[in-house]
């Protein structure tokens, strides 16, 4: 195989999962039908707002004729002031995404995507900018939804890591944010990302993925447990055992992020792989709804 | 060989290796099961965790204790155990075998074989001549002795003989014994009259041995008739625990099949020799019997066959004349009462129809001169058909003038005017004696008594064919009783009257037996050696020593004195025998006889069943060790949770246990029923295609619901029905979804459904293919639909003609879809004389409710509905599509309805409002 061949089968390869995923946000996205965002007050915009009494200041194209036509003072016509939004979404790559519990379920990584994907397509439809971190500033329109696409189809496991944490970019002042992990990383980078993005007066939301299988930890027997990428290890005599702590630990975990997100005026969700997406992402439209709506 | 208590070891080195148990327990113990190795993210959260328990790091003391097993089984498995090793028998010189072979050996004759075989094999190794020898089929000569392998090659056709050993034969070959020998002696455990000298003359040449069973040895005595109850005894030794015995009694049913006609259950009490069954049958069934037998036992003695004497012949005696009242000892009929009732069924009627609706064998009529025309036809017909007409004389029919001029049909002779009277006060001579009964005569051999006399009686008129038909009679000459051959049956004439007035013979023995020898009457008991003696026997029926009946009608007849000699023998094997005057059977078991056990003396040894049987122990251990290893399987993985869950695990011991799956196949066919008959329901035939049967169970529950809805009719749940095992008769309508491949149901299957077809039932045949056939005109389908009903019991069929009750059970419809739409649907076609009646707009089609209805729309799914009610196939387009599936409902509403009323619908009753809306 030559190197064309080779460069082309890669791209190939690299490009298929592409329009399934695509099709599968958009697909998500549909079941949520966004109205119109507006900030409930005059300015530019495409939906009406008000009629007002047309003052000097006005120019004579801005007359609604058709309204004045019906009165004896001259109406200005308003729109809402519908001001896009940036709204920066973190997909965790790391190894431990590319876990499932079962064969019927598919990865927490995957899951995330098509959640990420999904709500950049609504954000894109409703006119917001949206970003990827890292290295994907917020953008407009739907061109943007090519390089997210993209961006997010790579291979699960891309991430070099065991564990992912939020990368400690510069996030626009006052957009919103979305992560998207199962937080098992280290509790520290995740504290030190999310307040930064805070101290620059960013909202937004923590959205934990989990497999069903980390939550109740259905596991017997002499067994070994091994990270995804195999840094870590552990072996126990009888996982069963094990049971009842690993819940208070993953208990901890879940109230940390619950900490977290209080102190900084965030929002959490655990989502589990065996869920429907939809009602995440129509929680994660509500909560960047409220959130623009400040 | 070593030998542990009962047990014995062929290789008992290998037992050593049960040393090394102890270092495999260390070597387990050491080994801990395997961990799985996990891939698991939430690892994060379980750095730091120690474990609580450190016990699973070693193999669980349960565990090693199964493993140890198992190996120990294995162990104990390959060193050879043997349960009870026989010990070696000592001695040199020849070994006589020697067997009773008699009936009661039959019992056990496998076992016994058995320990032959052990002996032969025995003499084999030691290299000894055998002998191996049926006191019951002596060797002429010399003891024949050869070597072990000559025995083994005949063992396999030696059989018990269904007859003790002759004493005289046994005495006689005691003389022939050689003057050493060892004898092993298989004895049948009854005391014969030979044991005793046998077991001297054998002692004093060598050591004896005696192998007895315990098995109780049971005799069934021949049944006893009394009063209408079979009395049937059984013996056994005395002395032996309570005992059941069930007997049962065989014979052909009226279909000619032979099998067990009635059984009774003989509870013998601790100790007690003799107990007697009871048993009261039928005389129809009883006449059937031609064995009892006890059922579990397998030997000549536990059958029982039946001769003439349990059958009861039927008589019928016509009594409407009697004129006098309150002398019973003047009466005919009191005479023949006393004579027959023990022995016949007796019917007494006024009316010939009434006797001959109860179909005797013998029609009685005592001094009847003249009867009816219509009586006369059908007493004549009676006898053509092999009945008996036996008539006495009286004062009435020597004073009548029937069969004067010419023969009655009904009279074996002409009739002389007024008859004759010798002996009395206004006559000459003396009463008359009878004649010595004649060869061809059916009295042969009787004897007649002296103080027999005939005072009067009815002349026959002299003919050339009187010689031939008379059968007795008197001194002088005079014919006493005539017998005229008619069709199959024949006219018996008593000359004289069946009371006393005439003669003495009623007061007689011989009135009874001469009426048994007519067939009038069965015998009461055993034939008289006298009367065995008389004639020839032809041999029918026998048995062989495991109670088995065998022809042997090809063998030659046998004379009389053998049978009055009673020895059983080769030539006379217990059996039913025939002669011209009966049948009689000879049984082994007596009414009188006693079984008593064999006395042995002190110097025999005695075996018995204590002796128990060598028995190989490898199987069982290396099966025990293999088990051992299986549920090692399980619990190995249990222990290292790779066993996902309980029921994988239950599931499969139970096929190692079981095999496969058990099938619990009545009890399920109960529930059907059950189910079935609670409620009705509608049924579909299962064809193997688990799509389609979910399809037509779906219909089912569709049309059911909206059977439910709208109608009275308030179907439960459909059920799938399995033809080959569930009932149909449940089911009034039963939908037959057809495919390419399905099965053709089995011959049994068959005879079902058409018994189904003809009882009422409707099955609806469905080809689901809409007809679409291309270019062979028939769809696979369709040919498949051919191949299924050919056997089927289907009348013509037709289209459904437009006056079809279908087409108005409950919605007034014209057209029939399903799924598909257009073709015809066929059912039964109407009767070629339906006519259409003036102002009617049905032909009169009253009768007939269609067993079949055949088509192809696939109604299943348009009819079909998940479990929420919703359609679970889309049908046409929008709207049309519900227009059409709401046809299909009605279609099906009025199929069902049809099916239910039957021709309720096709009543006339309704015209006027249906005409009425028609017009609209």
């Amino acid at each position: 195989m030559n190197d064309r061949a080779l460069l082309r089968s890669r791209a190939e390869e690299l490009a298929a999962p592409l329009p399934a995923l695509l099709a599968q946000a958009e697909q998500l996205a549909a079941s949520v039908l966004p109205g119109a965002h507006g900030r409930r007050r005059a300015g530019l915009g495409d939906e009406f707002w008000q009629y007002r009494q047309a003052t000097a200041s006005d120019g004579g194209a801005r007359i609604d004729w058709r309204r004045s036509g019906r009165a004896d003072v001259h109406f200005v016509r308003e729109t809402e002031w519908q001001a896009a939004q940036a709204v920066t979404l973190w997909v965790d790559t790391s190894q431990a995404m590319a876990f499932s519990g079962h064969k019927t379920r598919g990865t927490k990584g995957a899951r995330a995507r098509v959640l990420g994907l999904a709500l950049s397509v609504l954000l894109l439809k409703g006119g917001e900018r949206v970003g990827l971190m890292p290295g994907l500033p917020p953008r407009a329109g739907r061109a943007q939804l090519d390089p997210l696409a993209l961006a997010l189809s790579e291979p699960e496991g891309a991430g070099a890591g065991d564990y992912g944490a939020p990368p400690l970019a510069v996030l626009p002042a006052h957009s919103q944010a979305v992560f998207l992990s199962d937080f098992f990383g280290p509790a520290d980078a995740l504290r030190e990302a999310v307040g930064r993005a805070a101290d620059r007066g960013v909202h937004g939301a923590l959205v934990q993925v989990l497999d069903p299988a980390e939550e109740d930890f259905p596991y017997q027997g002499r067994s070994i447990f091994e990270s995804m990428a195999g840094a870590l290890r552990h072996e126990t005599l009888r996982a069963s055992d094990l049971q009842a702590r690993y819940r208070e630990r993953l208990a901890e975990r879940k109230d940390m992020l619950a900490t977290l997100a209080r102190t900084t005026g965030w929002q959490v969700l655990h989502h589990h792989t065996d869920q429907p997406p939809a009602n995440a992402l129509m929680w994660l439209w509500q909560v960047l709804d409220a959130g623009r709506g400040r | 060989m070593f030998t542990l208590g009962p047990l014995g070891f062929a290789t008992p080195a290998l037992l050593v290796a049960l040393v090394a148990l102890p270092v495999l327990w260390w070597l387990l113990r050491a080994v801990p099961p395997a961990p799985v190795i996990r891939r698991f993210p939430g690892v994060a959260l379980l750095i730091g965790l120690k474990d609580e328990t450190t016990e699973t790091d070693k193999t669980p003391w349960w565990l090693l204790v199964l493993r140890a097993l198992a190996v120990a089984a294995l162990i104990f498995g390959f060193s050879g155990p043997v349960l009870n090793p026989q010990p070696a028998r000592d001695g040199s010189g020849p070994l006589m075998i020697l067997l009773d072979a008699s009936w009661a050996s039959a019992r056990d004759w496998p076992r016994r074989m058995a320990r032959v075989d052990e002996l032969l094999a025995e003499a084999a190794r030691a290299d000894r001549p055998v002998a191996v020898v049926s006191l019951t089929d002596l060797p002429a000569g010399e003891v024949p002795f050869r070597n072990a392998d000559f025995w083994v090659e005949r063992r396999a056709g030696m059989e018990p003989a269904p007859y003790e050993p002759d004493a005289q034969s046994v005495a006689d070959w005691t003389t022939r014994l050689p003057a050493e020998v060892q004898t092993y002696w298989l004895s049948d455990g009854l005391d014969h009259t030979y044991r005793a000298d046998l077991t001297d003359a054998l002692s004093g040449r060598g050591p004896v041995t005696v192998f007895e069973t315990t098995r109780p040895v049971l005799a069934l005595a021949p049944p006893e008739l009394r009063d209408g109850v079979i009395h049937l005894p059984v013996h056994r030794l005395p002395g032996l625990p309570a005992q059941d015995v069930e007997i049962t009694a065989h014979g052909r049913d009226p279909a000619g099949v032979e099998r067990v006609l009635a059984q009774g259950t003989l509870s013998m009490d601790t100790g007690e020799a003799t107990g007697v069954l009871d048993l009261t049958l039928q005389p129809e069934l009883r006449n059937r019997i031609t064995r009892f037998q006890i059922a579990s036992e397998r030997s000549a003695g536990a059958v029982a066959l039946t001769d003439d004497a349990l059958q009861r012949r039927k008589v019928a005696l016509l009594t409407g004349r009697e004129g006098r009242e309150g002398l019973d000892l003047l009466s005919p009929f009191f005479y023949l009462r006393q004579a027959l009732e023990p022995v016949a069924e007796l019917i007494e009627s006024p009316s010939v129809d009434d006797l001959l609706l109860t179909a005797p064998d013998v029609l009685v009529l005592v001094d009847i001169a003249q009867l009816g025309e219509l009586e006369s036809a059908q007493i004549l017909d009676f006898v053509n058909d092999g009945g008996l007409l036996l008539r006495f004389a009286g004062p009435r029919l020597a004073a009548s003038d029937i069969a004067r001029s010419e023969e009655d049909p009904l009279l074996p002779v002409r009739l002389r005017i007024g008859g004759r009277t010798v002996g009395g006060a206004m006559s000459w001579g003396e009463p008359r004696r009878l004649r010595e009964f004649g060869e061809e005569s059916p009295f042969a051999g009787l004897r007649i008594p002296s103080d027999v006399t005939i005072s009067a009686q009815v002349l026959a008129q002299p003919d050339p064919a009187l010689a031939d038909r008379t059968i007795a009679s008197l001194a002088d000459g005079t014919p006493l009783v005539t017998r005229k051959f008619s069709g199959d049956g024949q006219v018996v004439l008593m000359h004289t009257t069946a009371n006393a007035d005439w003669s003495s013979l009623p007061l007689s023995g011989l009135f009874v037996e001469m009426l048994e020898r007519l067939a009038v009457s069965t015998r009461p008991a055993a034939l008289g050696a006298g009367a065995l003696a008389a004639s020839q026997w032809q041999p029918e029926r026998a048995l062989d020593g495991f109670g088995q009946v065998i022809d042997v009608s090809d063998r030659p007849a046998l004379p009389g004195d053998r049978l009055a000699e009673g020895r059983f023998g080769p030539d006379l094997p217990p059996g039913v025998y025939r002669s011209a005057i009966g049948s009689v059977a000879l049984n082994i078991g007596a009414p009188d006889m006693t079984l008593s056990p064999a006395n042995w003396p002190a110097t025999v040894t005695v075996e018995g069943d204590a002796l128990a049987e060598e028995r190989d122990l490898k199987a069982l251990f290396l099966a025990l060790g293999l088990g051992a290893l299986m549920l090692d399987i399980l619990a190995a993985l249990w222990v290292s949770g790779r066993l996902r869950s309980a029921t994988a695990a239950m599931g499969l011991v139970a096929i190692m246990l079981t095999g496969t799956p058990a099938e619990a196949d009545t009890e399920a066919d109960d529930r059907l029923a059950q189910i079935a008959t609670s409620e009705m329901v509608l049924g579909h035939v299962l064809s193997g295609d688990s799509r389609v049967d979910d399809m037509a169970r779906a219909g089912l529950l569709g049309l059911s619901r909206v059977l439910y809805a709208r109608t009275s009719v308030e179907p439960g749940p459909p059920i799938g029905v399995d033809l080959e095992r569930d009932e149909l008769t449940f089911f009034p309508f039963l939908y037959w979804p057809i495919t390419e491949d399905s099965p053709i149901p089995s011959d049994a299957a068959y005879s079902k459904l058409n018994r189904y077809l003809r009882g009422g039932g409707m099955i609806m045949f469905d080809t689901r293919d809409a007809e679409l056939a291309g270019l062979t005109r028939t769809t696979p389908e369709a040919r498949r639909l051919q191949a299924i009903a050919r056997p089927l019991d289907i009348p013509p069929l037709e289209p459904i003609p437009e006056d079809h009750v279908l087409t108005r059970t409950f919605y007034l419809i014209q057209e029939f879809p399903g799924r598909h739409t257009g073709r015809d649907v066929w059912v039964e076609a109407a009767p070629p004389d339906a006519e259409r009646a003036d102002g009617m707009p049905f032909r009169n089609l009253n009768d007939g409710v269609t067993p079949v209805i055949v088509g192809g729309h696939d109604w299943a799914a348009a009819w079909a509905v998940d479990d929420g009610g919703r359609p679970l196939v889309r049908l046409g387009m929008g709207v049309s599509g519900d227009q059409q599936r709401e046809i299909a409902y009605r279609f099906g509403v009025n199929l069902i309805t049809h099916v239910l009323t039957g021709n309720y619908k096709s009543d006339q009753v309704h015209v006027p409002a249906l005409l009425e809306r028609l017009g609209q």
